[in-house]
């Protein structure tokens, strides 16, 4: 599907991802970039098989859009690795493998004897990066763990939520602790193959998420690492230390507007002033036919709040007036930094997006059909992103991996599956 | 490859043969050369003389450790330039230019996150940038790219998050979007700039060529929202529906009961989420549910989603007589998934696994002293990062880069000094 001819990324580097559902994301990055990743499942299914939605909204352990979604490039085997044969056929794997994504229980793929210093004995040049809820090793790495917990744990959560306290903080939608700590896990999985450019050694990565949750909180550790502050959370803006006033707005379809960041410069205000003129809401104004200023904000005093209280709350009487999409690109075209609020399945339909080949077509040639799916979060012009094949049926690839690529004989693997190895 | 110049870097420094020219600010683009110079890319921070360095509003803005206050004494600036050499040039001055072109022609990648055309207006395209070093890699990690109808619009964090579907995707029903609380996209846009980045080395190091990424905030952002993308594109369910988004609650996979429960206390939650039967059975030991235990329908999930307000209000009246570490600790004694959710200052003073990893390291800053920042949630066997020295001072290493990176001698500095090119 890549363009000119042209090499991916990661063409050629084979890459095993097994154990959870932690590494999957990981393991489409890698994929998506060119990697063949085999994703070993056990015998019954990888667990996200079962996860909403549903293509159709029937269940069936190759319906999952969940699975569809996180498993795009790669190919699938079974495998049960807790049995000796299993474990032997893994090890097999390994040895034609560069990377090996493990997001197994810690301390499983040891226990088993599938450690990192066990597969580095038989692949010297080995980059194992395993990825979990604490880390490897240390207090709670035994933790129960879900997105919604690590997020509360992690720190995200405390920021994120409504100005009003008697409502529970709020979890940022779409399992985006699992995203975070692969983002960390792929950034060190490309450092330690560059480091294998230039060295051919190979190295184990520990990859914690509550530690990943931990660094990506801004200035909720900002604020008490350097001055020993505590953000509050606040509805659709920035936590902060010192209220800010509220800079989202609903328009006159329903939908919202970020209106967070007012006139930054006099020229800014001269065009707020003219377009309130034309929308005849000067008047509402009152006294304050100033800005307010960056000192005045931040100086924080009773008559600059009411002074940002008025301008925002004619902003909102502005937003109220129009539908958010005119909002957002009059605004933009005047030069302020707003945002219409989209739902996700927005984009898709949005010209900016399209132009830029955001939604994305995969074929599913089982279901004589394609679907729309997320695109490039990156595309590199030389070495294309692309989705290069729907995620794979249960083990759809058993044949091609065991028979055609191990070796193995048609009894053979016809006994593993009798055994339920496969 | 650039020449190993610089004594300071370990010689288990996976990047240490790579060199940024790097014009990045903020923390969408800062975050990204952060990653790379603490796994020992020798990053080199370029800001402008005359402005300060302020085209980053980070650089003199707080928060701040004591009393003191200016351009080189900013917390955020200082987190998130980390290891870094600082270096300044008057980009209006022709003799700037020829010294950029000199610092490009030993570089491995440009870095920036400007708008739209900075470096174009200063004579750096990438057109240019490859006559003067023909494999040079150059990302941009602009709000929404370089191409596209929104291309000239200006964007922040919550920007990109409210456009991409992120901000409405975080709320509890028939309430405006809570969004992130913080830039979530900015930390998140630097994590994947700095994968963009280091597929783009690795590219180079095996097909030998360089190439711009033209990298849009607003695309990663987007691409996070996967299965709620497939559950429009492939069932036609959109997430604006009635009802919906009710974050707190989990719908990709559904998980029942799922929620953040109000504790003992001022403002302190613990979130709690029973992914199965058997977290259920568990959950109803340790509170003391023997009838909800002994109701048949609700061992199955789908009994549990149409009663969860019930089981709500029960939980709620369990965790809200308990300090919030209590509750966590005794549903994890018995496996069930739950985090407090964490106060700033509980997770970087008193948790046992951030302490552990080491995870806020003090850095040494000229002028600061010692301040603690975000340390690296990954550990790698053989190429460790290291985060030991603070954010350059504005031109801290003027001499060193000049003079030791560039060969110019210290006449030739001083006169650059004296006519304001550096």
């Amino acid at each position: 599907m890549h363009g000119c001819g042209e090499q991916s990324v990661l063409e050629g580097v084979r890459v095993l991802e097994i154990g959870g559902e932690l590494g999957a994301w990981c393991g489409k990055l890698l994929g998506d970039m060119g990697a063949d990743v085999i994703k070993v499942e056990p015998p019954g299914g990888d667990r996200t098989r079962a996860y909403e939605p549903f293509y159709e909204n029937q269940p069936g352990i190759d319906r999952s859009l969940f699975f569809w979604h996180y498993n795009t490039s790669k190919r699938g085997v079974t495998l049960d690795i807790e049995r000796e044969r299993g474990r032997d056929v893994f090890i097999e794997l390994v040895t034609a493998a560069d990377v090996v994504v493990d997001s197994a229980a810690p301390g499983k793929l040891d226990a088993l004897g599938l450690g990192y210093e066990k597969l580095a004995q038989t692949s010297p040049g080995l980059v194992m990066a395993s990825i979990s809820p604490f880390g490897q090793s240390g207090p709670y790495s035994d933790y129960a763990s879900t997105d919604l917990t690590a997020l509360a744990f992690g720190g995200p959560v405390w920021s994120c939520g409504y100005d009003d306290h008697s409502l529970p903080p709020v979890r940022g939608g779409g399992n985006q602790s699992f995203q975070v700590v692969c983002h960390f896990a792929v950034m060190g999985i490309m450092t330690a193959l560059i480091h294998r450019q230039f060295t051919g050694a190979g190295q184990r990565i520990d990859a914690n998420m509550h530690a990943a949750l931990n660094v990506t909180t801004e200035g909720a550790t900002i604020n008490w690492l350097v001055a020993g502050d505590t953000v509050q959370r606040q509805t659709g803006r920035h936590a902060s230390v010192a209220p800010s006033a509220d800079g989202q707005a609903l328009c006159r379809d329903g939908r919202y507007v970020n209106m967070g960041i007012g006139a930054r410069t006099e020229e800014q205000w001269v065009h707020l002033l003219a377009w309130l003129e034309e929308e005849g809401l000067i008047e509402d104004l009152g006294e304050y036919l100033n800005r307010p200023t960056r000192e005045a904000m931040r100086r924080g005093d009773a008559e600059a709040r009411e002074h940002q209280r008025k301008v925002a709350s004619v902003m909102r009487e502005l937003a109220a007036k129009m539908d958010a999409d005119e909002l957002f690109k009059r605004a933009q075209s005047l030069g302020f930094q707003w945002g219409i609020i989209n739902a996700p399945e927005d984009v898709l339909e949005d010209p900016h997006f399209q132009a830029r080949g955001f939604p994305v077509e995969v074929e599913h040639p089982d279901l004589g059909r394609s679907f729309i799916y997320a695109g490039a979060p990156y595309d590199l012009p030389k070495a294309r992103w692309a989705i290069h094949r729907r995620a794979p049926l249960l083990g759809e690839h058993n044949e091609e991996v065991y028979a055609g690529e191990l070796g193995m004989s048609a009894d053979e693997i016809a006994e593993l599956i009798s055994l339920a190895i496969v | 490859m650039a020449a190993a110049i610089s004594t300071r870097q370990p010689p288990c420094a996976a990047l240490s043969k790579i060199r940024i020219c790097d014009f990045t600010g903020q923390l969408a683009g800062a975050g990204a050369t952060r990653i790379l110079a603490a796994f020992g890319a020798q990053v080199i921070r370029i800001e402008d003389r005359l402005r300060q360095g302020q085209w980053d509003i980070f650089r003199g803005n707080g928060p701040w450790m004591d009393e003191r206050r200016g351009i080189d004494l900013g917390g955020t600036f200082n987190n998130h330039n980390v290891e870094k050499l600082g270096v300044t040039l008057d980009m209006r001055k022709p003799e700037a230019k020829a010294i950029l072109a000199d610092l490009i022609s030993v570089s491995d990648a440009v870095t920036e996150n400007f708008s739209k055309g900075v470096l174009e207006r200063w004579g750096f395209s990438y057109e240019e940038m490859t006559k003067i070093k023909p494999d040079i890699i150059y990302v941009s990690n602009c709000g929404f790219g370089h191409v596209g109808p929104y291309s000239e619009f200006k964007t922040w964090g919550p920007i990109v998050q409210a456009v991409s579907g992120l901000t409405f995707q975080s709320g509890l029903p028939n309430m405006p979007p809570a969004g992130w609380g913080y830039s979530y996209m900015n930390h998140t846009g630097g994590y994947l700039m700095a994968i963009a980045i280091l597929m783009a080395l690795y590219h180079r190091h095996r097909a030998g060529v360089g190439q711009w990424v033209d990298m849009s905030c607003t695309d990663g952002a987007a691409a996070l929202n996967g299965p709620a993308i497939l559950d429009y594109t492939v069932n036609g369910v959109p997430a604006r529906r009635p009802g919906s988004p009710n974050s707190n609650r989990s719908v990709h996979p559904r998980m029942a009961p799922h929620g953040i429960y109000r504790c003992a206390g001022v403002d302190n939650w613990v979130a709690i989420a029973a992914r199965d039967g058997e977290d259920w059975a568990k959950l109803c030991k340790v509170m003391g549910f023997d009838d909800l235990a002994a109701d048949a329908s609700l061992a199955a999930l789908e009994g549990r989603m149409e009663r969860h307000d019930e089981i709500d209000a029960r939980i709620e009246a369990w965790t809200e007589t308990r300090a919030r570490m209590d509750a966590m600790y005794a549903l994890q004694a018995e496996g069930v998934p739950a985090g407090a959710v964490q106060r700033p200052e509980d997770r970087i003073e008193d948790d046992p696994n951030t302490r552990a990893w080491n995870l806020f390291p003090t850095v040494e800053h000229s002028k600061m002293g010692r301040v603690r920042v975000d340390g690296m949630p990954i550990e790698l066997s053989e190429t460790p990062a290291r985060i030991e020295r603070g954010a350059p001072t504005l031109g801290q290493h003027n001499d060193e880069v000049f003079g030791g990176v560039m060969g110019m001698d210290s006449e030739t500095i001083r006169s650059l000094v004296e006519e304001g090119v550096i």
